[in-house]
């Protein structure tokens, strides 16, 4: 029989109705597991063992009573640390919050305690939203369950970890870059950006405000459509929350992509992209046709500029995003100023991370007088040429198909002394967000037992779509079958 | 484009309010520039017409009913500060004189 840890989420969430398994079992069997292998991945910031207990024991109370259970019940679930959790730390994997609790829930955190899903804890990231590694968290370096030696992929890098390494079968993660997508591929998983707007901000710790998007991260495309129904709600206290309702994003797994129009856009796939990974996407597009999708090369030609594009953007929102950090209202502070700027200025410059600041640097820099035409307006007047790259796309294909990162994990280390080598690794997740659509990656491969994910981008607000075409490939396929050996 | 020197960077550096070491200095002078080097390509592309785009969502003015609503409980609030004392939070002097 198989171990509680194994189970889908969606296998849980039923064997917990029907009464087969109490929310209490499934939580302690969990925890077990944390407690098991988390010194070897160092997936987790803070373990919420209390709050998942109190929920078990609320749930199987409620089941009891004879009430209905709402839809993830007795789920475990890990939070990235930028979501607000109240009264729980929220570091942000920095050290200038410190041991800071926030006084209130981000919405999703709000809509995940009433679906019923058990959060075990919050888990480590890069610095602020800042990486594409993990390696930039001002606490630990997380490590990929695939390979230990080797990073998990960044910035969500402990969400994926968790989930790839069966700690919890959901994570939740945030993606300003690619920062779910590409640890989703580096640790074979699902991982998802839902559109822009799809999913309230409302207590995500801001990074790049018109770029950041919180989504899920799980084994299977089911179990991610489960959490995305949940999280996907019209929020009136994040005005950039778009006023829609949720589909019941399950529905759209009917297994059929018969007559899906599927682009390929050549831009993805130039020097840079690793062999193997390129041979497995393109093995992927195979499977599509055997589906009966219609598959086609088209063209998206101002990718090449958009790493550049969003390497001044989303910089320099966050110049803006993080001024809030200066000592006065929350987490740490240099005591030893006896000015104002001063305390701004030593507290910023101990609590942050050096990609932190560099990065503070650039966006201030790129905004400030005399610079800002030629890089800020530039970049935004560059952002308007992706996205109608993307746009001109939709108008013959459905869903578009890419690596989701030109690379598999990378050893730990490897690319830190280089400013631009981690940068790089999105450059096929970065567009995705410069239009603000939304983009799953699934497994589709392995080189040398490192995972490889495939990148299938949707129309804006039609996730159904995108997951339907991601759901009908998994189960054409085995990736997903495959887990890390811990 | 000029690239950065010492003087911008510690311009910069006041700009954004960080107290950085010579050896950030140096260190942030070399990476901004291999960085800015990037942003090059950016000219290359002719963009005339091109509108700006801050936003991938087409929303405007998204208002509420102003209506007062209770607001977060002060006293946690204040409990996270680093100094607080009654309803405020401490500061170092922030009026020379």
């Amino acid at each position: 029989m198989a171990e509680l840890w194994e189970l889908s989420a969606r296998a849980l969430r039923d064997a917990v109705a029907s009464g087969d398994v109490s929310c209490r079992e499934v939580a302690d069997a969990h925890l077990g597991r944390i407690e098991l292998l988390d010194g070897q991945v160092r997936a987790f910031v803070t373990l919420t063992t209390d709050e998942a207990l109190a929920q078990a024991d609320r749930w199987d109370q409620a089941r009891a009573k004879g009430e209905a259970l709402p839809p993830l019940a007795g789920v475990p679930i890990a939070l990235k640390d930028n979501f607000c959790t109240r009264d729980i730390r929220t570091t942000c994997s920095s050290k200038i919050l410190g041991n800071w609790r926030p006084p209130y829930d981000a919405t999703v955190t709000t809509l995940v305690r009433e679906s019923g899903a058990l959060m075990v804890g919050k888990t480590n990231m890069d610095e602020f939203a800042m990486g594409s590694s993990t390696e930039n968290s001002g606490l630990f370096v997380t490590a990929n369950p695939w390979d230990l030696n080797r990073v998990p992929g960044g910035s969500s890098g402990g969400s994926a970890a968790a989930v790839a390494a069966r700690m919890a079968p959901l994570s939740l993660g945030s993606d300003t870059g690619g920062s779910i997508r590409q640890p989703a591929s580096l640790c074979g998983t699902v991982g998802v950006k839902p559109t822009y707007g799809r999913v309230s901000r409302y207590g995500l710790v801001a990074y790049a405000s018109s770029l950041d998007q919180i989504g899920p991260f799980a084994r299977t495309v089911e179990d991610a459509a489960l959490l995305l129904n949940v999280i996907s709600k019209h929020d009136p206290l994040d005005s950039t929350s778009a006023p829609l309702a949720t589909p019941d994003y399950t529905t759209s797994l009917t297994g059929d992509i018969r007559g899906l129009r599927v682009g390929v856009p050549k831009e993805y796939f130039a020097e840079g992209i690793h062999d193997d990974v390129r041979a497995a996407v393109e093995a992927a597009l195979e499977v599509f046709r055997q589906l009966g999708a219609i598959v086609e090369e088209t063209t998206t030609p101002h990718v090449e500029y958009a790493l550049a594009s969003y390497y001044i953007i989303a910089p320099a929102e966050a110049s803006s995003n993080l001024a809030r950090y200066d000592g006065v209202r929350y987490g740490v502070r240099d005591f030893r100023a006896d000015d104002v700027l001063s305390m701004y200025e030593l507290t910023r410059d101990e609590g942050f991370g050096p990609e932190v600041k560099e990065r503070i640097m650039l966006g201030t820099y790129a905004l400030s007088a005399g610079y800002y035409d030629a890089y800020y307006e530039k970049a935004l007047r560059v952002r308007t040429l992706v996205k109608q790259d993307l746009d001109r796309c939709w108008e013959r294909f459905d869903v578009l198909l890419t690596p989701t990162s030109p690379e598999v994990a990378f050893r730990i280390g490897e690319k830190t002394n280089d400013p631009l080598a981690m940068k790089l690794s999105d450059i096929c997740t970065i567009p995705i967000n410069m239009a603000g659509t939304c983009a799953a990656s699934v497994p589709c491969g392995f080189s040398n037992g490192l995972p490889i994910g495939l990148q299938i981008i949707g129309r804006p607000f039609e996730e159904a779509t995108m997951l339907r075409a991601a759901h009908a490939y998994e189960q054409a396929t085995n990736w997903h079958q495959r887990t890390a050996d811990l | 484009m000029p690239q950065l020197d010492l003087a911008e960077v510690d311009h910069v550096a006041l700009l954004s309010r960080l107290r950085l070491t010579d050896a950030e200095k140096t260190r942030f002078a070399g990476d901004l520039n291999v960085i800015l080097e990037q942003f090059e390509i950016l000219q290359q592309l002719d963009t005339d017409g091109v509108p700006p785009t801050a936003h991938a969502m087409v929303l405007t003015n998204v208002f509420r009913e102003d209506a007062a609503r209770p607001s977060l409980p002060r006293a946690e609030v204040l409990r996270e500060a680093p100094e607080a004392r009654d309803e405020f939070f401490v500061v170092p002097r922030v009026v020379e004189g």
